[in-house]
């Protein structure tokens, strides 16, 4: 995971470096939330943790960038995403459709492996190389000032995208045909059968839905975390973190805690080198796994119905 | 309407339902009784699709569906009540209801509001409960929820896997009391229980299925007064 380029030096705490701090973490922590989302509309309608999900996130980045010089910005994006989400779909399609009633640690198996193939091909695609897509708006120097403190515009876009899609997806889970019959496979997978849902689709479409959303984010965030073939695991386990936080399958309690994920690392910085940034998410995830493994913000009732 | 001929359907090597045949006639409520673990459960999912057949035939409406996949199943009009109400917890009661309408609006039909007037008049308590999520329904209420979610999708044949189990003697009462009007109303109803009594109380005609095969069947009230019955169903001693 790309640091954060723009604190690296030990200073007193002034309230614009305080604000600076806020925004770093707000704006990693609406990327973990969305990666995490990632995870929760996979396990809902699946009882699968997907461990590709930050692989769809280095995707629709090294797609869009790929893409970039032969079309205007925009079209790259919204190609990158269809393709990363025909890539979900096809990863469904081939190595999970077909599997009758296959455990839960088959499928853990099954996605780690389909994370290192991906990542692999990646790196004969790409190459080692760093990458990143241009700044949406003027580049890395240009600013906005924003209560007393110059923030990069790259900054606005991501949290003004993932807030949008956080939305969204609420709205379509709420008020759509296709976001409720989801919801119903989700909550009961033979009663939405016997409503006459195909729920083998359903599950397809989740993937495709969390292609598309890692895509987007892996889009927006680029110009400033850059985009890198193995850039996926790292905010997976991120994402992951932040989902088991928020308490598995609660797209609400992982804005939350990715949020508070962010915050608490762009933090940290003061206090701490910045070579232990990942370190506090592997600890924060161990913690909340011994002592609330519901998450932060799930209920303890009913987490003891998953089977995980 | 329903036609089984030697069905046979089990779990793996365990074989349940051995060559059950049986029919259900339009307008009438048919009850299979029987103990646990005779088969009752797993007659009514195979008819649905939700067990494969291993072999034999289900004949609905004229249509052979024994390998017909059970979300297409609800589409040619037979809709099963699952045992323990199934209802989607984390979802309003209307939504619920909605959901079980997703049969009739893809077939063109988006006038859910008549159906769904229908249940509400059927179970007024739902409609005073529209709002709230159905997993804070009580047990009576929940199963009203899945019997209503079913209708929703107008079938042809409405198939109820035990409504009565776990409910208060009263609430028992009014469940059996809308199937009754269900009937009235002209639809075809196939009901398990193990409530034998006031099952066969209310039914046309009854099966008794023991360990994978129908062994008694008849007009419900020849079998109310049925001394094998009686004595294994209805815990009556008789000489």
């Amino acid at each position: 995971m790309a640091a954060l380029q723009y604190v690296t030096w030990q200073l007193p705490m002034t309230s614009e470096l305080f604000l600076q701090y806020i925004f770093a973490g707000l704006t990693y922590g609406i990327i973990y939330a969305i990666v995490a989302i990632g995870f929760n509309i996979i396990y809902n309608t699946t009882g699968i943790i997907n461990f590709a999900q930050g692989e769809f996130v280095m995707l629709g980045g090294m797609i869009a960038i790929s893409l970039n010089p032969l079309m205007p910005l925009p079209l790259a994006i919204v190609l990158a995403v269809l393709i990363t989400m025909m890539v979900g779909a096809l990863i469904e399609i081939v190595f999970i459709r077909w599997l009758d009633k296959p455990s839960v640690l088959r499928l853990i198996i099954i996605t780690i492996g389909i994370s290192i193939l991906i990542r692999e091909a990646a790196l004969h695609i790409w190459g080692e190389g760093i990458r990143s897509l241009p700044y949406f708006i003027g580049n890395e120097v240009s600013s906005v000032s924003i209560l007393g403190t110059r923030i990069s515009p790259q900054v606005l876009w991501v949290m003004g995208v993932c807030t949008v899609m956080v939305i969204l997806l609420s709205l379509f889970f709420r008020y759509t045909l296709m976001g409720q019959k989801m919801q119903a496979c989700a909550a009961n997978r033979t009663a939405a059968t016997l409503c006459g849902i195909n729920t083998r689709n359903m599950v397809t479409l989740s993937f495709m839905l969390s292609a598309g959303i890692g895509a987007l984010a892996g889009c927006v965030m680029s110009p400033i975390t850059y985009t890198q073939y193995d850039g996926g695991t790292g905010l997976a386990i991120k994402g992951f973190t932040v989902a088991i936080m928020g308490g598995l399958g609660n797209s609400m309690g992982a804005v939350a805690a990715g949020l508070l994920l962010g915050l608490l690392e762009a933090f940290s910085v003061s206090v701490l080198p910045l070579a232990f940034q990942d370190a506090i998410s592997i600890s924060i995830l161990l913690v909340i796994l011994f002592v609330r493994p519901h998450g932060l913000f799930g209920r303890r009732d009913t987490a003891a119905l998953k089977e995980f | 309407m329903l036609k089984i001929k030697n069905l046979e359907a089990g779990y793996g090597k365990l074989r349940v339902l051995k060559k059950v045949s049986m029919h259900v006639a339009p307008g009438e409520i048919v009850t299979l009784i029987g103990a646990n673990g005779a088969g009752k459960t797993t007659l009514l999912s195979t008819i649905s699709g939700l067990v494969r057949a291993a072999g034999g035939e289900i004949v609905l409406q004229g249509k052979n569906i024994e390998k017909t996949a059970a979300d297409k199943i609800v589409y040619q009009g037979c809709s099963l009540v699952p045992e323990g109400r199934q209802v989607f917890a984390t979802m309003t009661v209307r939504e619920n209801l909605i959901l079980g309408g997703y049969v009739q609006h893809r077939k063109g039909n988006k006038n859910f509001r008549d159906s769904l007037d229908h249940v509400y008049e059927l179970f007024p308590v739902l409609k005073e409960r529209s709002g709230q999520l159905a997993g804070t329904l009580s047990g009576g209420e929940q199963q009203m929820l899945a019997m209503g979610r079913a209708m929703m999708a107008k079938p042809a044949l409405i198939m109820m896997d035990e409504p009565s189990t776990g409910l208060a003697p009263l609430v028992v009462k009014a469940i059996f009391r809308v199937i009754k009007k269900l009937r009235e109303e002209g639809n075809t109803v196939l009901l398990i229980e193990q409530n034998a009594k006031a099952a066969l109380s209310i039914a046309d005609r009854g099966y008794v299925l023991e360990t994978g095969k129908i062994i008694l069947q008849g007009p419900a009230k020849d079998l109310l007064s049925n001394n094998d019955v009686q004595r294994a169903y209805l815990g009556r001693d008789v000489g």
